[in-house]
């Protein structure tokens, strides 16, 4: 049996595999989707319900039929689109949020856990780090540098990278410690050598597992950011502006916070199930179970 | 009555493994008072057998067939309630590893009280007594301290103390015990045997011994059952199975295990030597929390000279220094004194850097088959890295690697796959085939076969014999096996606290040893079994 017909076994593990898919699917082919400009506003179609077919007025002012299938908000938008195309910023955000906190966290993690000296430095470092609450962090840099997607990813994954690189700190400070490390050192093997070829690959499935909390929890922090205001500017939809701006109607519109809600939850959940079908998977002490 | 009877036991495996069952059509007999030893390599279903009588099998394994019967009651049909109830009470089990086999949490007095509170219905003060009591009997000197003590307290011998005081404190009529030697010293391991004994007379229970050591089976048994592959190879009283052996396969395990009489000595080969240590010290520092230094001493003014085509044996107990010794001399550690000389060059203080140049002079290969290989690179990877590391071609590495592989006996299609696909035996030859890759003058074997079956164990020392004599390599074999030494060695260090205590020719040292630890560590190892098969 194969890891991947392992993998495939596991329940969580095949609908976060799913639902991720679809997701991604979806994002690619937004254009083709029945879908319009997600940024175009059409005064003739302010606050339409869900499933209402009309009209929608191009940014040329040409008109075409369109259906609203989720409705539109109150600046006209079509919702369905605005949810469409906010998928593709969510998957980025995760994918590039996973990335750099796995990227810097497995260099700072593998540099503390080999050298004493950079030890001391780095882990302190982490750990300041890791007393500032992630969320006020993340807002903190994002007021900072502004709002782009680049600012965004940035703020999100450096309250990750303490995280990361106390996995990988302790999963070298192991793995250094084996006979076959200790073999290549004896053979002569540089260092950095070592540290790629014999430490980085036996650390990758935890790191794995790690990348896919790392990505759902980009998800919210990034809905999150959005929602408070702090996020990307509302011409790139993203499921949490989304949100945010559907937050005034609320009361009578309910749909444009739920709709997106409903897109915003079973990815979180698809990108945990994922990792915790990977770790059960993939991390001998639950294998044996 | 019989204590324990078990007729054509078969335990079924899961589909996909390597066999159908792990037992199979098993039968044995055990009388009150005797001891019946189980004997077999890994994976002879041996430990399987002894999880069934207890009720102990995990999940994926069912007894398909057979009965067994303790004391006349059917075991496999009994509910889980009621296997609890005999558990501890009828039947005792000693673990192989008294660490892990305790609650690291609990203290050793919790640990035993907590069975006697399950089992009977004692106030405090006589559970108490009990437990003095028990742990007088299992030889435990300060029995107070022991009962307020945690596991990692204790030593090795101690804690298997403690593990024995649990299976025998309610008297039960049979007493399992799985390999519970195997983890400890050759001289706790015969204080251990000799308990198990006195405590069998004193009680009359029966024991079911499982081992995979011959010479603890001449030293304990009564009855002797052989198993490989699940099946009942050969069984009978002690003295008929091993001096009149009727299966090849038990024939071939006695030949197998290493006598103590040292063969007749080699002639020194002479010339420079390869590998030489003077003084070499090892003291670890820590700090306790007040900042005051603590200095761990663990090796003390040690010294050595290997030869080329010359074996030297490092033996001890664990905790004599012999591993940081070894390690000292490869540079996996730095010494904090003493020079060491890889030729004519002095290692001893060279930074990495400049050592890295010199390394090829000295390899090693380590204990544990399942550690010692990357997991994630293929055999050929593993074997061309040290050459490389030298300055070979890919293509020169790669000829190289097919000549070793051939060179340690097995298949050149080896090279592309994996260390899992191999066994504990193979995985060791591909280990010292990468060590022979980037061409040493010295192989330092840290107790490269203790984690083998003596079968195994036999055809690794044959090869290391070759490799030898083939390539002219001078051989540093630490072990805590003096049996093995004794075959392999020209001349023995003996290792005690850090220091060395003696050293001499191998037939002269076992003749006649001088220091008391020596004799002490000579007298405990398993024997019997010398005057048996040599």
């Amino acid at each position: 049996m194969t890891t991947f017909d392992k993998l495939w076994a596991n329940g969580a593990f095949r609908f976060g595999a799913v639902v991720l898919g679809l997701v991604l699917l979806m994002a690619l082919l937004a254009p083709v989707l029945g879908t319009v400009d997600p940024a175009q506003m059409d005064y003739n179609n302010i606050n339409r319900s869900a499933g209402f077919a009309g009209n929608f007025t191009l940014t040329d002012g040409s008109s075409v039929a369109h259906h609203f299938w989720l409705g539109s908000d109150n600046f006209g938008r079509d919702l369905f689109s605005r949810v469409v195309y906010g998928a593709r910023v969510s998957l980025v955000v995760a994918a590039c949020t996973a990335a750099v906190a796995l990227l810097i966290g497995v260099l700072v993690g593998m540099l503390a856990g080999y050298f004493r000296g950079a030890d001391l430095l780095l882990m302190r470092f982490m750990d300041g780090l890791m007393a500032i609450p992630a969320i006020l962090l993340a807002i903190a840099l994002v007021a900072a540098l502004g709002a782009s997607i680049t600012t965004v990813v940035i703020a999100i994954a450096i309250p990750e990278i303490p995280r990361v690189s106390r996995l990988v700190r302790s999963l070298v400070l192991t793995l250094r410690e084996e006979p076959f490390v200790e073999a290549a050192r004896a053979l002569a093997t540089p260092t950095p050598v070592i540290l790629l070829r014999h430490i980085l690959p036996n650390a990758m499935a935890p790191l794995l597992v790690q990348g896919t909390f790392v990505a759902a929890s980009a998800v919210l922090t990034e809905a999150i950011l959005s929602f408070l205001g702090l996020g990307l500017p509302a011409n790139i939809p993203t499921w949490g502006n989304i949100m945010a701006e559907g937050r005034t109607q609320f009361s009578q519109y309910p749909g444009n916070v739920l709709y997106p809600a409903l897109f915003l939850v079973p990815t979180v959940l698809a990108f945990n199930l994922l990792g915790d079908g990977l770790r059960d998977v993939l991390d001998p002490k639950f294998a044996k179970r | 009555m019989t204590t324990l009877h078990i007729e054509q036991l078969s335990v079924a495996l899961p589909t996909g493994a390597d066999r159908a069952h792990a037992v199979s059509g098993l039968s044995l007999s055990i009388e009150p008072g005797q001891t019946l030893c189980i004997v077999g390599e890994s994976g002879s279903g041996k430990s399987v057998m002894a999880t069934t009588v207890m009720g102990l099998l995990p999940k994926e394994l069912h007894a398909t067939q057979g009965r067994v019967l303790l004391n006349g009651e059917s075991l496999l049909d009994a509910s889980p309630q009621r296997l609890r109830d005999l558990r501890g009470k009828a039947m005792g089990m000693v673990f192989q590893e008294p660490m892990t086999a305790l609650n690291p949490v609990m203290t050793c007095g919790e640990q035993i009280d907590e069975l006697l509170r399950e089992h009977t219905d004692w106030p405090r003060e006589q559970r108490t007594q009990e437990i003095r009591r028990v742990l007088e009997r299992v030889h435990i000197k300060d029995p107070e301290r022991i009962m307020r003590s945690h596991p990692h307290q204790l030593s090795g011998g101690q804690r298997q103390r403690v593990v024995i005081a649990m299976a025998v404190i309610l008297k039960p009529t049979l007493l399992i015990c799985d390999e519970p030697t195997t983890a400890l010293d050759v001289t706790t391991q015969k204080e251990i045997l000799s308990l198990i004994a006195e405590l069998q007379r004193e009680q009359g229970s029966a024991v079911l011994f499982i081992t995979h050591d011959m010479g603890v089976v001449a030293d304990i048994a009564n009855e002797v059952l052989v198993m490989h592959q699940g099946l009942c190879v050969e069984s009978g009283p002690r003295d008929e199975v091993l001096l009149r052996p009727k299966a090849d396969y038990t024939r071939m395990l006695l030949k197998a295990v290493p006598s103590m009489t040292p063969p007749p000595a080699r002639p020194s080969p002479g010339g420079e030597p390869r590998l030489r240590a003077t003084a070499v010290g090892k003291t670890y520092h820590s700090r306790d929390w007040m900042g005051r230094q603590h200095d761990t001493v663990a090796l003390q003014h040690a010294s050595l000279s290997l030869l080329g085509g010359e074996t030297v044996g490092i033996v001890g107990e664990s905790g004599s220094g012999k591993s940081t010794f070894a390690r000292c001399l490869i540079r996996l550690i730095d010494p904090s004194d003493g020079q060491i000389h890889w030729g004519q060059d002095e290692v001893g203080q060279r930074p990495e850097s400049q050592l890295r140049p010199l390394r090829h002079r000295v390899q090693v290969v380590f204990q544990d088959p399942n550690r010692s290989l990357n997991p994630r690179r293929t055999v050929g990877q593993s074997i061309v890295e040290g050459a490389m590391n030298f300055g070979a071609s890919a293509s020169q590495a790669q000829a190289l690697a097919e000549q070793l592989i051939e060179q340690v006996r097995l298949p050149v299609e080896s090279l592309k796959r994996y260390p899992s696909q191999f066994s504990g035996g193979q995985r060791q030859r591909i280990a010292i085939a990468r060590a022979l890759a980037c061409k040493p003058e010295v192989l330092v074997a840290d107790e490269a076969v203790s984690a083998l079956d003596v079968s195994v164990q036999a055809q690794i020392l044959e090869l290391l014999r070759d490799i030898q004599r083939e390539l002219g390599l001078g051989l540093l074999f630490i072990t805590h096996d003096l049996r093995v030494a004794a075959q392999l060695c020209d001349r023995v260090i003996v290792m005690q606290h850090g220091q060395i205590v003696e050293q001499g020719f191998t037939s002269s040292l076992y003749a006649q040893p001088q220091h008391a630890y020596t004799q002490h560590l000579l007298a405990c190892a398993p024997g019997g079994l010398a005057h048996v098969t040599h």
